[in-house]
C-alpha cells in the first residue's frame, strides 16, 4: 500500500536543547484514518506540521506521497484544518467566502469560480450543514459553526489528506456527529487519508482504526482496543508520571 | 469649477486614485499592516530628492522608491530578518532622513517639494494624468484578476500556504501594489497623507459592510467620494487637497459608524 505520510527518525526543537519531538517514526498509509491523541504540549501539533511540511525536521524525514514534504509538488491534494482555525480577518467575510478559498489550489488563481467550483463549494457548506447560513457573516455564528466553515473550506479542496487538528473543539456533540459521519463517507467513498489530531475521540470512535499517542515522541502506535491501560486518558499530562 | 484644465486632470486622476487607494489598502489592513502606506510615502518622498537630485521627473523616480521600498520592506517581513513594525521602522526612518538629506542636497527645499508632501491641485500634467491611468487601471484590473486568491490569503494564509497558493509571490505582488498607488497618488493627496487614503475608506466601509466583496467595493466608493468632495473643499476654499480628502475619509468612517449604531439598535 503506498505510504500517504512518512516520518523517519524525525526530531524538531523550536528552542535549542528543548525538542518538542525526538525519534520520531510513522507511517501513514492511503486511506487510513489515524487519530493522533497526546497530552497539551506533547508535540501533536508540531507532528502534523512537519508531516505536512510547514515546518522541517532538524534530523530525520518527513515525506509526503513519497516526496520531501517541504517541497511536495502536489500541495493541492492537501487540505488542513489548523487548531483554532480563525479568520486572517477582522473585517465581514461570509461563510461562502471562507469556503471558497478553499478551492483556490484547484485550477486557476485568475478571474471568479467557475460554475463547477461553485457546486462543490456549495456541497461542501451542505456537508457541514451551513446551507441556511452561507451568505451570512461568519461573525455572527457561534464558535462551533464557525469551525464547521473551516472544515467545509477543507472539504472544498477535494483534498486526498485531510488534516484536521482539535477540528471539534467548541463543536456541540449533534455537529460532531455530523462530522463523524461525513469523515466515514469520505473515507469509504473517496479514500481520504485522514490525520484527525484531538483530545476526544467520542465522535469518532466508530471509524478510528489506529491511535498515535504523541508525548515528545510517538508513545503508542496501534489499534485503539489495544490501547494500554495507562494511557486510557492519553489526554493528560498526568497520564505516565 | 470644472471649466479649468487643471481642476479637470485633478479630477480624473482623482478618480483613479479613489478606486485604487482603497483597493490595495484593503489587503493590507487586513493583515494587519495599516501602517505601512506611511512607511513608503517616506521612501517616495526620498525618490522625489532624488529626481531633483539627477534632474528627472520627481514622479517617476517616487514611484520607482515607493515600490522598491514596498518590496522590500515584504521581503523583510516575510524572511524574518526584522519583525513587521521593525521592518516598516526602517523604511520609515531611513526614507525619511535620505529623503531630508538628499532635498537638501538638491536645494529643493521649496514650495514643489511641499506640494508633494501636502498634495496640489495644480501640479498634475496632462502627461501625469496618462501615467496614473495606465499604471493605475493596470493595477485595478490586475486585482480584478487576482481578487479570489488575494481573498483566500485573507482568509487563511497558513490554509493556502499548505495547499500550495503562492503566497509569498502574492504578499510581494499586494507590496508592489501598494508601492505603485503611493507613487501614483502622491501629486494629488500627498505624500504625507496618502496612506490614509489606503486605510480610512476601508475602516469606514468595514462598518457597515456585509461580506469581503462588499467590503471592497463599498471602501472604493468611499474613496472616490473623498477625493472629489476633498478637490472640490480645497477648490473653494484655497486649501492643500491632501488634508481635505482626508477629512472627507475620516468623516466617511463618522457616518459608516452612525449608521453601524443604529442598525445595532433597530
Amino acid at each position: 500500500m503506498p505510504l500517504a505520510v512518512e516520518l523517519e527518525g524525525v526530531s524538531f526543537a523550536y528552542r535549542p536543547r528543548q525538542p518538542v519531538l525526538t525519534g520520531v517514526d510513522l507511517a501513514v498509509e492511503e486511506g487510513e484514518f489515524v487519530a493522533v491523541a497526546g497530552p497539551n504540549g506533547g508535540g501533536k501539533t508540531t507532528l502534523v506540521r512537519l508531516a505536512l511540511g510547514l515546518a522541517r525536521p532538524q534530523s530525520g524525514t518527513a515525506r509526503l506521497y513519497g516526496e520531501p514534504a517541504h517541497s511536495f509538488s502536489r500541495r493541492d491534494a492537501l487540505g488542513y484544518v489548523p487548531q483554532r482555525a480563525q479568520l486572517g480577518t477582522q473585517g465581514p467575510v461570509t461563510v461562502r467566502e471562507v469556503v471558497s478559498a478553499g478551492r483556490l489550489a484547484r485550477g486557476s488563481l485568475l478571474g471568479p469560480l467557475r460554475r463547477g467550483d461553485r457546486a462543490i463549494v456549495d456541497e461542501a457548506i451542505a456537508d457541514v450543514g451551513l446551507t441556511a447560513l452561507a451568505d451570512a457573516p461568519l461573525g455572527n455564528l457561534s464558535g462551533g459553526q464557525q469551525q464547521r466553515a473551516f472544515i467545509a473550506k477543507a472539504f472544498a479542496g477535494e483534498p486526498s489528506l485531510l488534516v484536521l487538528d482539535e477540528p471539534t473543539a467548541g463543536v456541540d456533540a449533534e455537529s460532531q456527529d455530523a462530522l463523524a459521519r461525513l469523515l466515514d463517507r469520505l473515507r469509504r467513498d473517496r479514500r481520504v487519508t485522514t490525520l484527525y489530531v484531538s483530545h476526544e475521540f467520542g465522535a469518532v470512535e466508530d471509524i478510528v482504526e489506529r491511535l498515535v499517542l504523541v508525548r515528545g515522541g510517538i508513545v503508542f502506535d496501534g489499534p485503539p482496543r489495544t490501547l494500554p491501560a495507562e494511557w486510557h486518558d492519553p489526554s493528560h499530562a498526568h497520564a505516565r508520571d | 469649477m470644472l471649466e479649468t484644465e487643471f481642476m479637470r486632470l485633478a479630477f480624473a486622476t482623482g478618480a483613479v486614485v479613489g478606486l485604487l487607494a482603497p483597493a490595495v489598502g484593503f489587503f493590507l489592513v487586513q493583515r494587519n499592516m495599516s501602517l505601512i502606506g506611511d512607511g513608503i510615502g517616506h521612501t517616495a518622498f526620498a525618490g522625489v530628492a532624488v529626481g531633483y537630485l539627477l534632474g528627472v521627473a520627481p514622479v517617476v523616480t517616487a514611484l520607482l522608491a515607493a515600490v522598491a521600498g514596498a518590496v522590500g520592506v515584504e521581503w523583510l517581513r516575510s524572511r524574518r530578518r526584522a519583525a513587521g513594525d521593525q521592518a516598516l521602522a526602517l523604511l520609515f526612518y531611513t526614507g525619511l532622513a535620505a529623503g531630508v538629506v538628499l532635498a537638501s542636497s538638491a536645494g529643493a527645499f521649496n514650495v514643489d517639494l511641499f506640494s508633494f508632501l501636502f498634495g496640489s491641485i495644480l501640479t498634475v500634467t496632462r502627461g501625469d494624468l496618462v501615467l496614473v491611468t495606465v499604471l493605475g487601471v493596470g493595477g485595478l484590473v490586475t486585482i480584478g484578476l487576482l481578487y479570489r486568491a488575494l481573498a483566500g490569503v485573507v482568509v487563511d494564509e497558513e490554509g493556502a500556504r499548505v495547499a500550495g497558493v503562492p503566497v509569498a509571490a502574492l504578499n510581494v505582488l499586494v507590496a508592489g501594489l501598494a508601492g505603485l498607488t503611493i507613487g501614483l497618488s502622491m501629486q494629488i493627496v500627498g505624500i504625507l497623507l496618502i496612506a490614509a487614503l489606503m486605510v480610512l475608506p476601508v475602516i469606514a466601509a468595514g462598518r457597515v459592510a456585509w461580506s469581503m466583496r462588499s467590503s471592497v467595493l463599498l471602501a472604493m466608493g468611499i474613496g472616490v467620494a473623498s477625493v472629489f468632495a476633498g478637490l472640490t473643499v480645497a477648490y473653494y476654499a484655497d486649501l492643500p487637497p491632501g488634508g481635505a480628502i482626508v477629512l472627507a475619509a475620516a468623516a466617511a468612517f463618522g457616518v459608516t459608524s452612525l449608521l453601524e449604531a443604529a442598525r445595532a439598535h433597530r
